[in-house]
């Protein structure tokens, strides 16, 4: 590069720079592409030898079979299921984030004790969970999973909270005590109209979470509540007429999680990373 | 204050007790559970319920195909850990400066990491397929005669394919924290652009590191764990197959409890994993200083 003026320069690397990035973006994009191609294509396109890159033309029929067997129902239990738990999981854990911030509820050790929750291994306590159960005849049931989802979606909830509630100045919260309201008052319209946004976030990302399990919906339900992501697995297996099916299972399961995301990009970095990054 | 200061004492308590009930219902009622079965003999099959003692973490010991599960997760880790933090890294350094539609570019970039794993795992089923799959074509351009590569079949290639898919999903997350991380670092500190590469190094080595050391820990805490009960990739991928190739400690233990029903051995597995990793991640808090 010796010899070329220094803003020339700049601009070659700008322009190196940004052919990596058109590179790395169709390397992530394309198997994702390549899902919601295969959804809309004919079943000669997908199984054309070699691969046909794109669909002639777009076609609903792989989807309107979904729908004609009742599988597309999955994709209504996941939504039940994963905003119900939601719900659960963001006034539980609020409230109990509020308490650990404020009142420095149980010390430190609680704090991490509830972040060690997050921790465990599902399959390592699936187990235990399948026989209780069975047990309280809970297996395929919205009751079971719902109060299973609430309960692997609170330390995220506390933890992301924490964060949010930290923030709130303690001053705003002694001068509506001094103005008469009681505890609740003050946590009403005080602190929640403050986190607002980060309730917002929050929520959204504990129904990400929620929506996209697959372990705990493959072990304890069976047909009436079965998730998405269980139903896109049935039809793993020899029969590769289901190709059409796997896609467009996956891309009914997928788009309204790049739609929630998309309208929250400026939360993403927090969201994810469980807070480690204030953004 | 005194005629307030009474309610108010169990306020706090009241705020954190459903949560806890809950944490605890589900958290620590398993692990209780796991225990008393793990010394008794019940499998689904049989009725038999007799005490075993410390039968069934004997068993641990022999049982081979549990220790090649924990290699088999312990190797997708060391593989896969390292290459999404560095290609995370490199990926945040491009575009940490000004760049003609960065926003538009990061979030196409992101969206492998918001999708569920076991539909990452199906696209990549269906990426994979030795024929219909556009894998083995693009391979077959270079090699320039038709690649027939059984990508989840062959011994040889279903652990690169795990690999890939799991690298593919998740370095994405790695480049997300890692942007925000050297943002929030002084400017003329990241620009490699300005500044030669032996200079480059040493404030990425004494400073850009250290200020970001923090973030990236939290991130490879995260990916460690996450990789270390990885589940849905290889269950839509291999199964754990061919044979047991590819079967992790989760999917081991899936196994165990649901195609084997073996009860009490399971609940053996659970508990030695659930200890192994408490220790682990109580320790790896505190030391990063998490909990502050």
């Amino acid at each position: 590069m010796k010899g070329v003026p220094f803003h020339r320069r700049k601009e070659t690397k700008l322009v190196l720079r940004y052919l990596i990035a058109a590179f790395l973006v169709v390397i992530f994009v394309f198997p994702i592409y390549w899902l919601f191609a295969i959804s809309f294509k004919t079943p000669a396109e997908i199984f054309a030898f070699p691969p046909v890159w794109y669909p002639k033309s777009i076609q609903f029929n792989n989807y309107a079979v979904l729908f004609k067997d009742g599988d597309a129902k999955t994709v209504g239990n996941s939504l039940v299921l994963a905003s119900v738990s939601t719900l659960f999981a963001m006034i539980f854990g609020t409230i109990a984030a509020y308490s650990l911030v404020r009142f420095k509820t149980g010390g430190e050790n609680l704090a991490v004790w509830i972040i060690s929750q997050r921790m465990m291994p599902p399959v390592a306590i699936a187990f235990p969970i399948f026989l209780f159960y069975v047990w309280l005849g809970w297996v395929d049931t919205y009751i079971g999973l719902i109060i299973l989802y609430t309960a692997f979606s609170l330390p995220y909830v506390i933890w992301m909270m924490r964060g949010y509630i930290e923030e709130i100045p303690l001053e705003l919260e002694e001068s509506a005590l001094i103005d008469g309201c009681n505890r609740w008052e003050v946590l009403w319209k005080v602190v929640l109209p403050m986190a607002r946004s980060g309730l917002f976030a929050t929520a959204v990302f504990t129904f990400v979470f929620s929506w996209n399990d697959f372990l705990f919906a493959l072990i304890l339900t069976r047909t009436e509540v079965m998730t998405y992501t269980v139903q896109v697995t049935h039809y793993f297996g020899g029969q590769s007429n289901f190709w059409s099916k796997i896609a467009a299972m996956s891309v009914l399961g997928t788009i309204p999680v790049f739609i929630t995301v998309a309208t929250l990009q400026r939360y993403l970095v927090r969201g994810i990373s469980m807070g480690a990054v204030k953004g | 204050m005194t005629a307030i200061a009474h309610p108010d004492r169990n306020f706090k308590y009241w705020l954190i007790s459903p949560a806890i009930f809950l944490l605890l219902l589900v958290g620590l009622f398993p692990l209780i559970f796991s225990l008393v079965v793990s010394f008794m003999r019940v499998t689904m099959l049989e009725t038999d319920t007799s005490f075993a003692g410390l039968a069934n973490y004997a068993q641990l010991f022999h049982d081979a195909r549990l220790w090649q599960s924990l290699l088999h997760t312990v190797l997708i880790m060391v593989i896969a850990l390292p290459v999404e933090l560095l290609l995370g890294l490199a990926m945040a350094y491009l575009f940490l400066d000004r760049l003609p539609g960065r926003q538009l570019l990061v979030s196409l970039l992101v969206l492998p990491t918001i999708i569920s794993p076991i539909v990452a795992g199906a696209t990549w089923r269906l990426l994979f397929d030795n024929r219909y799959g556009p894998i083995n074509q693009i391979i077959g351009w270079f090699a320039g005669h038709p690649v027939p590569a059984l990508w989840t079949v062959n011994p040889g290639l279903v652990y690169p394919a795990i690999i890939f898919c799991e690298i593919w999903q998740w370095t994405p997350f790695m480049f997300l924290i890692l942007l925000a991380a050297l943002s929030n670092v002084d400017r003329s500190l990241t620009e490699a652009a300005e500044i030669d590469g032996a200079r480059f190094w040493r404030s990425f080595r004494y400073v850009v590191l250290p200020a970001i050391f923090p973030v990236m820990s939290i991130a490879i805490l995260i990916r460690g764990l996450d990789l270390f009960r990885i589940f849905d990739i290889i269950w839509a991928l291999t199964a754990g197959g061919p044979g047991t190739m590819t079967e992790t400690i989760s999917v081991y233990t899936y196994v165990q409890g649901f195609r084997q029903f073996e009860t009490s051995y399971t609940a053996a597995i659970a508990f030695l994993v659930i200890a192994l990793l408490t220790v682990i991640v109580t320790w790896a808090i505190r030391r990063m200083g998490l909990a502050k």
